[in-house]
C-alpha cells in the first residue's frame, strides 16, 4: 500500500465505500421486508433470523470450506424462521408483530447458542469483485472492492419491482396485501400466499446476515449485528414499499453510517457521538419532510396490521 | 417488602445446606483434616467469553481456578451494564453460594457494584479496572488491573519500525483513562523510534460494534495508516479488516497472531491466570485480597505476544531492550516535556509519570502527534 494523501477526498470515498460495504445487510433484509409487507404481514422478526443467518453461514462455510455452501445455508435458515412466522401468524387470533418479536429474540438466542463453537475459528470469505482495477489511487480501489451479494441484491432489487408490477405472482402478493376478502373471492388463499410470502422474506435476511459473517465485517461474533435487521424493517415503510426505494434507502444509510469514522479520520472529531447518529437523524428528516398532515401513509398495503 | 421475605427463606435455605454440608464435611473431616473451605467464584463477562479479546483474557484467568481444588467456578456472560448485571451478582450470591466475584467489566463498578457491595457485606468483589478509595467506597469492594499501556509503548516500538508513512492508527471504544493511556503510550512507543510519527484515533462509541469498527480501520487505511491496532472488546474484526487492507497489526488483550501471522507485529496480552491464582489463594488461606492490587510486566500480569516475522532486527533490538528496562518496575512512557494536542502542558522537563503512577488512571486528554479527540 502507497501512502498517497487523500486528505478530504477520504469522505466521500468512505461515504461511497461504505454505502457498498455496509448497505449489502439492508438491502436484503429490506427486499424481503418489502415482499412479507406486501402479502400483508410484518415480520418483526427479521432481526433474528439476520443473526440466524450469519451464525448458520459461518459456520457451514467454515464445515465445508466454501462460503457459498455457506450463503444456501443461510438462506435456508432464514426460509425455516420464515415459514415459522408465517405458519404461526396463520393460526386464528396470532398477532404478526407479537410472533415476530418473540421470534427475533428466538433467533437471537439460538444462533448464540449454537454459534458458540464458532466465535474463534476463521471461516473463508465471499470474493469481491475488484470494480476499482480502472484507477490508480488504491483508497478508490479499496472502496470500489463490491461483494458479488451487493450486485445480487441490486437486481433483485429492480426484478422484484417488476414482479409486483408486471407479473401474475406480484399481482397475487398486492391482491393478498391489499384486500384479504377481494384475494379470497378471487379464488386465492391468503394464508398460503403470506406463508411463502414470509418464507422468501426469510431467505433474504437469512443471506444478508450471511454477508455480514462471511464478507463485511467478516466474523461470527455475538454482537455482528448492530440492529441491521430492526432498521431495515424501518427502511421498508420509509421506502414506501417500493423495491426501488428500498435499495436507495440502503444505500444511504450505508453511506451516512461510514460518515462518523470518515470524519474522525480527517480530523473533524469533536462530537463524534452526534456523526454517528447521522443515519438516524436523516431518516427522521426524511420521514417528516415527506409525511402529509392530510392523508395515510401513501403506497402502504392495505391488510398491513400497523396501518389497517 | 416481598424481596425481604423472600430474602429470609433464600436465607433460611442457605443456612439450611451449609449446616447439611458442614454435617457432610465433618463426617469427612478425619479424612482430610486440613482441607481449605470451599469456595465458590462468580465471574461476569460483558461479552461472550471467546471473543479473542478482553472477555477471552478474563475467562481464560478464570479457567486457571478450576485446578484449585475446592474452587467452584460460576459464569455468566453476554451481562450488559445495566440493573442487568445486579441481578446476575445477587443469583451469583444467593443461588450459587458465590462469596467471591468478579464483574470484569468497566461499567460495572459505579452504581451497580457500590449498590451490591453494602447490601452484602461477607462478599468480595473485584472490580477490573475501576478506581477503589477507601474514603469514598465499601471495604468489601476491591480493585485490580494491569499497567497494559506499557504493553502499547512496546506495541508502538513494533509499530514505528514498521510504519513507512510514518502514520499509525488506532481504534479506540470509549474515551475512559485507561483507553486514553493505551493511546498515548501507543504513540509514544512509536516516536521514541521516529519523533515525526503520527497516530490517528477512531473511536466507535461502543465496546463491541463490529461494522463501526471495520469502517474506522478503512478509514484509517484511507488516510494512509498502515499500523493499526485497537482498544475494544474484540479485536478480531479490526485484525481482520486491518489485515485485508495490507496493514501491520498490533494486537490488545489476547494474541490475535493466528489470524493474520505475517502482518501480526506483536501484541499486549492480559495474564490474568497469576493474577486470579493468586486472590483465590488468599482467600482460601483465610486472608483478606489487598482493596488496590496493580501490577504490569515485571508482575506478570501483563505479557507480549512473541515478535512476527514481520519484526525487524533493529526493531527487535529497541523492542527487547525496553522490555527488559520496563521489567525492572517503574518505567514512565508519559514523561516531560510533553505536551498534550490542544497544546497544554501535560509534564515539563524532568517531570515524569511512572507506570504505577496513580495520577495516570484519570487521564483526560491525548499527547501531541494524536489526531482525535476526546470527546
Amino acid at each position: 500500500m502507497n501512502g498517497l494523501d487523500i486528505g478530504w477526498w477520504g469522505v466521500p470515498i468512505a461515504i461511497i465505500g461504505g454505502a457498498i460495504r455496509v448497505s449489502t445487510p439492508f438491502i436484503f433484509v429490506s427486499l424481503g421486508e418489502c415482499l412479507t409487507e406486501r402479502s400483508g404481514r410484518i415480520n418483526l422478526g427479521l432481526e433474528g433470523t439476520l443473526v440466524f443467518g450469519a451464525m448458520a453461514g459461518y459456520a457451514v462455510a467454515f464445515h465445508t470450506g466454501s462460503p457459498w455452501a455457506g450463503v444456501a445455508a443461510a438462506a435456508l435458515a432464514g426460509m425455516l424462521f420464515g415459514l415459522l412466522h408465517g405458519w404461526l401468524c396463520s393460526l386464528p387470533k396470532v398477532n404478526d408483530i407479537a410472533v415476530g418479536i418473540a421470534l427475533m429474540l428466538f433467533g437471537t438466542g439460538i444462533a448464540f447458542f449454537f454459534g458458540k463453537p464458532y466465535i474463534q475459528p476463521v471461516a473463508p470469505d465471499l470474493p469481491a469483485i475488484p470494480l476499482g482495477w480502472w484507477t490508480d489511487i488504491p483508497q478508490l480501489e479499496a472502496a470500489l472492492r463490491v461483494n458479488v451479494l451487493f450486485v445480487i441484491g441490486a437486481i433483485l432489487a429492480f426484478a422484484m419491482a417488476w414482479m409486483f408490477k408486471a407479473t401474475r405472482v406480484g399481482l397475487i402478493v398486492r391482491v393478498v396485501g391489499d384486500s384479504t376478502d377481494a384475494a379470497r373471492a378471487m379464488g386465492l388463499d391468503p394464508n398460503w400466499v403470506r406463508l411463502w410470502s414470509t418464507a422468501a422474506g426469510g431467505a433474504l435476511a437469512g443471506i444478508g446476515g450471511a454477508y455480514l459473517s462471511l464478507y463485511y465485517p467478516g466474523s461470527w461474533n455475538e454482537g455482528i449485528s448492530s440492529g441491521q435487521g430492526l432498521m431495515a424493517v424501518a427502511l421498508v415503510i420509509f421506502a414506501r414499499w417500493n423495491p426501488i426505494n428500498c435499495l436507495w434507502a440502503a444505500l444511504l444509510f450505508g453511506g451516512a453510517g461510514a460518515l462518523g469514522p470518515a470524519l474522525q479520520s480527517v480530523g473533524v472529531s469533536e462530537g463524534y457521538y452526534l456523526f454517528f447518529a447521522a443515519p438516524y437523524v436523516l431518516t427522521l428528516g426524511l420521514l417528516v419532510a415527506t409525511s402529509s398532515p392530510t392523508q395515510a401513509i401513501s403506497g402502504a398495503p392495505g391488510e398491513l396490521s400497523i396501518t389497517k | 417488602m416481598i424481596d425481604d421475605r423472600q430474602f429470609n427463606r433464600r436465607g433460611f435455605l442457605k443456612s439450611g445446606a451449609s449446616l447439611v454440608g458442614l454435617a457432610a464435611a465433618g463426617s469427612l473431616l478425619p479424612l482430610s483434616a486440613a482441607r481449605a473451605a470451599p469456595l465458590t467464584v462468580g465471574f461476569i463477562y460483558v461479552g461472550a467469553k471467546d471473543d479473542f479479546g478482553y472477555n477471552q483474557a478474563h475467562a481464560e484467568g478464570a479457567a486457571a481456578l478450576k485446578a484449585i481444588e475446592g474452587v467452584t467456578l460460576v459464569e455468566e456472560e453476554n451481562v450488559p451494564e445495566t440493573v442487568d448485571v445486579q441481578k446476575t451478582m445477587e443469583s451469583m450470591i444467593n443461588f450459587d453460594g458465590a462469596s467471591l466475584i468478579f464483574p470484569t467489566s468497566f461499567g460495572y463498578f459505579d452504581p451497580h457494584i457500590l449498590a451490591m457491595a453494602p447490601k452484602y457485606p461477607d462478599v468480595r468483589f473485584q472490580h477490573a479496572g475501576g478506581m477503589w478509595s477507601a474514603d469514598k467506597h465499601p471495604m468489601n469492594v476491591g480493585s485490580y488491573f494491569g499497567y497494559i499501556g506499557m504493553g502499547q509503548y512496546l506495541n508502538g516500538i513494533a509499530a514505528g519500525h514498521a510504519t513507512k508513512t510514518k502514520k499509525i492508527g488506532f481504534v479506540a471504544a470509549k474515551p475512559i483513562p485507561q483507553v486514553l493511556l493505551n493511546i498515548n503510550s501507543f504513540l509514544l512507543g512509536a516516536r521514541s523510534v521516529d519523533p515525526t510519527i503520527t497516530c490517528q484515533v477512531i473511536f466507535t462509541g461502543e465496546w463491541s460494534m463490529a461494522v463501526k469498527e471495520a469502517e474506522a480501520v478503512n478509514a484509517l487505511a484511507d488516510q494512509g495508516a498502515d499500523v493499526v491496532t485497537c482498544h475494544v472488546d474484540g479485536p478480531k474484526v479490526v485484525m481482520e479488516t486491518g489485515a485485508g487492507r495490507g496493514m501491520f497489526l498490533c494486537g490488545y488483550h489476547a494474541s490475535q497472531a493466528s489470524l493474520a501471522p505475517d502482518k501480526y507485529l506483536t501484541g499486549a496480552e492480559w495474564n490474568w491466570a497469576q493474577v486470579y491464582t493468586e486472590m483465590v489463594n488468599t482467600m482460601l488461606a483465610g486472608e483478606t485480597i489487598p482493596n488496590f492490587v496493580r501490577g504490569g510486566l515485571a508482575q506478570g500480569f501483563i505479557k507480549m505476544s512473541p515478535l512476527g516475522p514481520a519484526v525487524s532486527a533493529e526493531a527487535r533490538a529497541q523492542f527487547e531492550a525496553t522490555q527488559a528496562e520496563i521489567m525492572k518496575g517503574g518505567f514512565a512512557a508519559i514523561k516531560g516535556p510533553l505536551k498534550d494536542n490542544k497544546g497544554n502542558v501535560i509534564a515539563t522537563e524532568g517531570q515524569s509519570f511512572a507506570e504505577d503512577d496513580v495520577a495516570l488512571e484519570s487521564m483526560d486528554y491525548l499527547v501531541e502527534g494524536v489526531v482525535g479527540s476526546i470527546s
